[in-house]
């Protein structure tokens, strides 16, 4: 059996808490965004595309960096949120906003995906019996690209369970408060002996990525099924 | 003479430019069936799809129900969504994940009207879809499935119905199935309906009035003698 010191479970709790935090609050963003870069044509589309898929090829220690900067209890905005009592350096919320941060451009692109592929005559009915688009949108369109946003939402919460770089950069290896399962693999790698416990915790991110991609090809499928109206 | 219209008299004047194509129509309808004949490519779904609201006529003025729904000259333009105009299109377009019970709803629903039983009862009745509301669309045939898509543009209480091509995606014995049902809509309603089709067989039984276009142009207007023998 699995035999973790309570560090470990921390940091296994900790991962799973920053990446459903990450997944859930970059979720309605994702959704608005991928929405606008699928459906509408603006002054600005081809930067604001470019800058959501920047973490993406960026090194993740500069996206960290630059979170600090603007985020830092100095930074930019870090300051002004550190007045209204919201500090994200060094805290769990900070790293959940780098996993989100890092995580966006997989979400976007999956469910702006799904949104081109939703044939725009039904949008036109909805128009016709009464909808106007938010209410379009609530309830023709994303129903329809569910499973896209279903799948962009398991590929997000992976990737920020899986994010490293940009988070030790913004938020250090803080045991209990920042260490995720990859951070404390890091650690467990740096010290003489760490080796067993690391493959313990790998053993648990491989478990949890596999479970995560499994559950979300069933409801896929299942969203898949309702959409093709049987 | 005045020009007043009966509130359940519909207008319809519109310029609009597609590409190489140029349509400019006028005509008028009344409480019967006004039937657009013509050949594909005439025009007749644009014309329909201005009517609805989906797109926008470069210049001109349509009317229905007594309400102005667009007028280039006074800028007057009612989204689609304000226009309460029942669409049936070739297609139907029931939206495939909601049951039969649910698209045919769809349309009180976004009104937030109260729901009406006694109509709602009315409508499947009157269509035979009542047996169909647990069922999705993906597991209708092509005649429930257009049966359906006009229960639920009548239900959401037009002012207006556009039948556009309804039957085209039919077989000769889906046709027979359901023309029926166009014929009692159009007897025991008063709602002004315009119905497009290239099949003189069509019109003939279903049209009180006939607007025949070509190229994008009205060339003629008048009974369902136009249609000839």
């Amino acid at each position: 059996m699995l035999h973790l010191t309570p560090e470990e479970w921390t940091a296994v709790a900790l991962s799973l808490r920053v990446a459903s935090v990450a997944t859930a609050v970059s979720l309605p963003f994702g959704i608005a965004v991928a929405w606008l870069l699928a459906r509408k044509d603006f002054p600005g589309k081809a930067l604001l595309n470019a800058v959501i898929y920047l973490p993406l090829v960026l090194p993740p220690v500069v996206t960290g960096y630059l979170l600090l900067i603007v985020f830092g209890r100095r930074g930019i905005f870090g300051a002004w949120l550190a007045d209204v009592g919201i500090v994200l350096s060094f805290r769990w919320t900070g790293a959940a906003l780098a996993c989100g941060v890092m995580a966006f451009p997989l979400l976007v692109g999956a469910i702006r995906l799904s949104i081109e592929a939703v044939d725009r005559k039904f949008e036109d009915a909805a128009a016709t019996l009464g909808a106007n688009r938010a209410w379009t949108l609530l309830t023709v369109t994303l129903p329809l690209a569910l499973p896209g946003i279903i799948a962009g939402a398991v590929l997000a919460f992976a990737r920020a369970l899986g994010e490293f770089g940009a988070t030790i950069t913004f938020v250090s290896n803080i045991p209990g408060e920042t260490q995720t399962i990859s951070a404390a693999i890091y650690t467990l790698t740096q010290v003489p002996g760490g080796d067993a416990q690391a493959l313990k915790l790998v053993g648990i991110a491989v478990a949890i990525s596999l479970v995560a991609l499994i559950v979300s090809e069933w409801f896929g499928r299942k969203a898949g099924a309702r959409v093709h109206g049987v | 003479m005045v020009f007043d219209l009966a509130s359940d008299m519909i207008l319809v004047e519109i310029d609009k430019k597609l590409g190489e194509f140029a349509l400019s129509v006028k005509f008028e309808g009344d409480s019967g069936v006004t039937a657009l004949f013509g050949p594909s490519g005439s025009g007749k779904t644009s014309i329909v799809s201005m009517i609805a609201g989906l797109s926008k006529p470069d210049r001109g003025r349509i009317v229905a129900g007594g309400d102005t729904l667009f007028d280039s000259a006074a800028h007057i333009d009612k989204p689609a969504y304000r226009r309460r105009i029942g669409y049936v299109f070739q297609d139907g377009r029931l939206f495939p994940h909601m049951s039969v019970a649910r698209n045919l709803d769809y349309g009180r629903w976004m009104s937030g009207a109260p729901r009406d039983d006694a109509q709602f009862a009315r409508v499947t009745d009157l269509l035979d879809i009542a047996p169909l509301l647990k069922r999705r669309p993906g597991a209708l045939s092509g005649g429930e499935r257009q049966r359906v898509a006009l229960g639920r543009a009548l239900l959401m209480r037009p002012l207006l119905m556009l039948l556009d091509e309804p039957m085209a995606s039919l077989d000769a014995a889906r046709k027979r199935e359901i023309l029926p049902y166009f014929v009692r809509l159009r007897d025991e309603t008063k709602l002004p309906m315009i119905y497009v089709s290239h099949d003189p067989a069509e019109v003939r039984q279903i049209a009180t009035r006939v607007v025949r276009l070509d190229g994008g142009h009205v060339v003629a207007t008048g009974g369902v003698e136009l249609l000839g023998q």
